[in-house]
């Protein structure tokens, strides 16, 4: 397998600010890709600068080997599904979805049957008439994401699709795009701030801050293994302990992250706290347990007897859970 | 103690809002009155007076007009010398238009997609400090601008244009003696006054189509070309025939501009303003003015059916 993208210290600068700083990025062929990170944190410029729309004020981009500086947008063979879909109001579905081929050239009869083969794709089949202003926010979703693949795109970018719709319905696209994605064998990135989105999707995903790479791997690496505090924080749900408290649970004077799901709670023990809150998340319950002024959940899964807000508990981990962070 | 649940009304504004919440029609019926009075009564009375006027006709002997509803007064508008004023005007305020929109939109253009900030004021200033000045001082100093010992005149020869300045002035028809004397020069003046009328709705209209549209088209792999002509022109569409609307129907009425710029030829506007002041004949005065009103109806209908309003 080559590379579908690669970035080569690849910086982005407007004026002060450093949207994207010395990015080094490789994408493989057919992967799914994601770019996790807070608002402001370069994601999108990245997507921006595979999509030419904006050129990287140092560094190297590459697309299938080549450096792609020289290239205007038109004359890549990415696409993109927009953030707010940017749909054409004055085309018909079918003209939007064909609106790729007919820019090429391809004649109307050839161009129709490509759009309605794409409609039926993501399943929109008949919708081709309609007019976007008819259609539902995950209808027009569809219709981006089919005029998106209609030129049969190396790279596939998706600037946060599935941000403007509802939960049952970001679910329910979310397991299409995935099979999408097999299905058609296409490199997709996607960009998200959805941590639960970005790690259920992706073959890999980059965590970017403040225009750099924080950490880059597979869902499991991040979760699991989260190499700073900022990754930890933002990918979530793990509890993040201060040096001190590390110290304190037996370990290093250093950073750590304690996924909650290996936290048990304990009648007594030489750890323990006070419960200063319970969640019911369905399957479980988050309890938080206030150790050394740091509230430390501990997952409990059904059915398990809760302790009461305001008791006194203990709680007992593996060690080999607590991994270590880099950073003060 | 409790904060009361219902709060009692007190004085006059809480009233005439609770008066209003009870009866929304009431407060529609306020908020229109005024405007449909103008509107209604005094606007579209006039028009409907004009319109039964135009189907009098004025007796050739006595010269007085008579009440009765005849179409003689349209006959008369088909008469060779009156037919060449309507054609006339007809064909100025298309170029005028035409002038206009090629002119505006690189500048409506400009400060949809670029201009940010100090160069938003600096365009809207732009475009609107014309209006401001007295309409009647700006043609004057284009007459002298455009005068055979003006400041063109005297460019063309500064610059060694002269030549050029020559041939364009002896086109045939639109040639002349000089420029303040020919309908080119006419058709500068127009341009120049009626360009903020054309130059504002279109900005308005290109201001609309999302930054990401554009994208969305280079991504798919059109060239500027394509994206000009499958996306911007149909999206900013109604915004030029807004504009248009006003560059044409202002051009069709106005009779000062081709009493002082040009060869002295009679425009609609010119032949109204005698007709109703030293010939008396307000029929004939009537039946031009409804001329522009037919010419824009015919004019709308027609961009309609070419879909022109699709993206509205």
């Amino acid at each position: 397998m080559s590379d579908a993208v690669e970035f080569q210290n690849v910086s982005r600068h407007f004026g002060a600010v450093r949207a994207v700083d010395g990015v080094d990025l490789t994408i493989q062929e057919g992967s799914f890709f994601a770019m996790l990170g807070p608002s402001g944190s370069g994601k999108t410029t990245c997507l921006r600068l595979i999509s030419g729309f904006e050129s990287p004020t140092a560094g190297a981009i590459r697309i299938f080997g080549e450096n792609v500086s020289q290239t205007p947008p038109h004359l890549r063979n990415v696409n993109t599904v927009f953030q707010d879909y940017a749909l054409f109001p004055h085309m018909n579905v079918r003209d939007n979805v064909g609106y790729g081929l007919m820019v090429k050239g391809v004649g109307k009869a050839k161009r129709h049957e490509k759009a309605e083969e794409m409609l039926s794709l993501v399943k929109l089949s008949g919708y081709g008439d309609r007019k976007p202003s008819q259609l539902s926010g995950g209808q027009r979703q569809r219709v981006a994401l089919a005029r998106a693949l209609v030129n049969e795109p190396r790279v596939l970018l998706l600037d946060e699709p599935l941000g403007a719709l509802d939960l049952k319905l970001r679910e329910a696209m979310q397991d299409e795009l995935k099979a999408l994605q097999s299905k058609l064998g296409i490199t997709f990135v996607f960009v998200t701030h959805d941590q639960h989105e970005a790690l259920s999707m992706a073959d890999s995903l980059a965590v970017f801050s403040e225009g750099k790479i924080a950490q880059i791997g597979t869902p499991a690496d991040i979760y699991d293994r989260p190499r700073t505090r900022f990754v930890a924080d933002f990918v979530g749900s793990s509890n993040v302990l201060p040096p001190t408290l590390t110290r304190a649970l037996g370990g290093p004077e250093s950073w750590a992250s304690l996924r909650p799901e290996s936290v048990r709670l304990a009648e007594a023990g030489p750890i323990s706290g006070v419960v200063t809150g319970l969640r019911y998340l369905g399957a479980a319950t988050r309890v938080s347990v206030r150790l050394h002024d740091t509230d430390v959940a501990a997952l409990v899964p059904a059915g398990q007897d809760l302790p009461r807000e305001g008791s006194s508990i203990a709680i007992t981990f593996d060690p080999k859970s607590l991994h270590l962070m880099e950073g003060t | 103690m409790n904060t009361p649940a219902i709060f009692a009304a007190k004085g006059l504004a809480d009233r005439l809002t609770g008066l209003f919440w009870r009866r929304p029609r009431l407060f529609l019926a306020l908020l229109l009155a005024l405007p449909l009075l103008w509107l209604g009564v005094i606007y579209l009375g006039a028009l409907a007076a004009l319109l039964v006027q135009s189907f009098y006709s004025i007796d050739e002997f006595s010269g007085m007009v008579k009440e009765e509803f005849t179409l003689k007064t349209y006959a008369e508008l088909l008469r060779p010398s009156n037919f060449d004023v309507i054609l006339r005007t007809l064909v100025m305020s298309a170029s005028v238009t035409l002038g206009c929109v090629i002119i505006a939109f690189p500048i409506a253009y400009f400060a949809a997609r670029f201009a940010r900030g100090r160069w938003k004021a600096v365009f809207y200033l732009g475009v609107m400090l014309p209006l401001w000045s007295s309409y009647l001082v700006k043609v004057y100093a284009w007459k002298l601008i455009l005068a055979k010992e003006g400041i063109l005149t005297w460019a063309a020869e500064a610059t060694h244009t002269s030549g050029i300045l020559n041939a364009l002035l002896a086109l045939p028809v639109i040639g002349g003696n000089s420029l303040s004397t020919s309908y080119i020069g006419m058709f500068l003046v127009f341009v120049y006054v009626w360009i903020p009328y054309m130059i504002l709705p279109m900005q308005a209209a290109l201001e609309r189509v999302p930054t990401s549209m554009l994208e969305a088209s280079a991504d798919l792999g059109a060239t500027r070309a394509q994206t000009f002509r499958t996306v911007i022109l149909p999206l900013a569409l109604p915004g030029v025939i807004a504009g248009s609307i006003f560059t044409f129907s202002l051009t069709m009425g106005d009779y000062i501009i081709p009493q002082i710029v040009g060869n002295s030829a009679n425009f609609i506007g010119m032949a109204v303003y005698q007709l109703q002041g030293t010939a008396g004949n307000i029929p004939l005065a009537a039946a031009f003015s409804m001329v522009p009103i037919l010419i824009m109806l015919v004019y709308l209908t027609l961009a309609k059916r070419a879909g022109a309003f699709d993206a509205l």
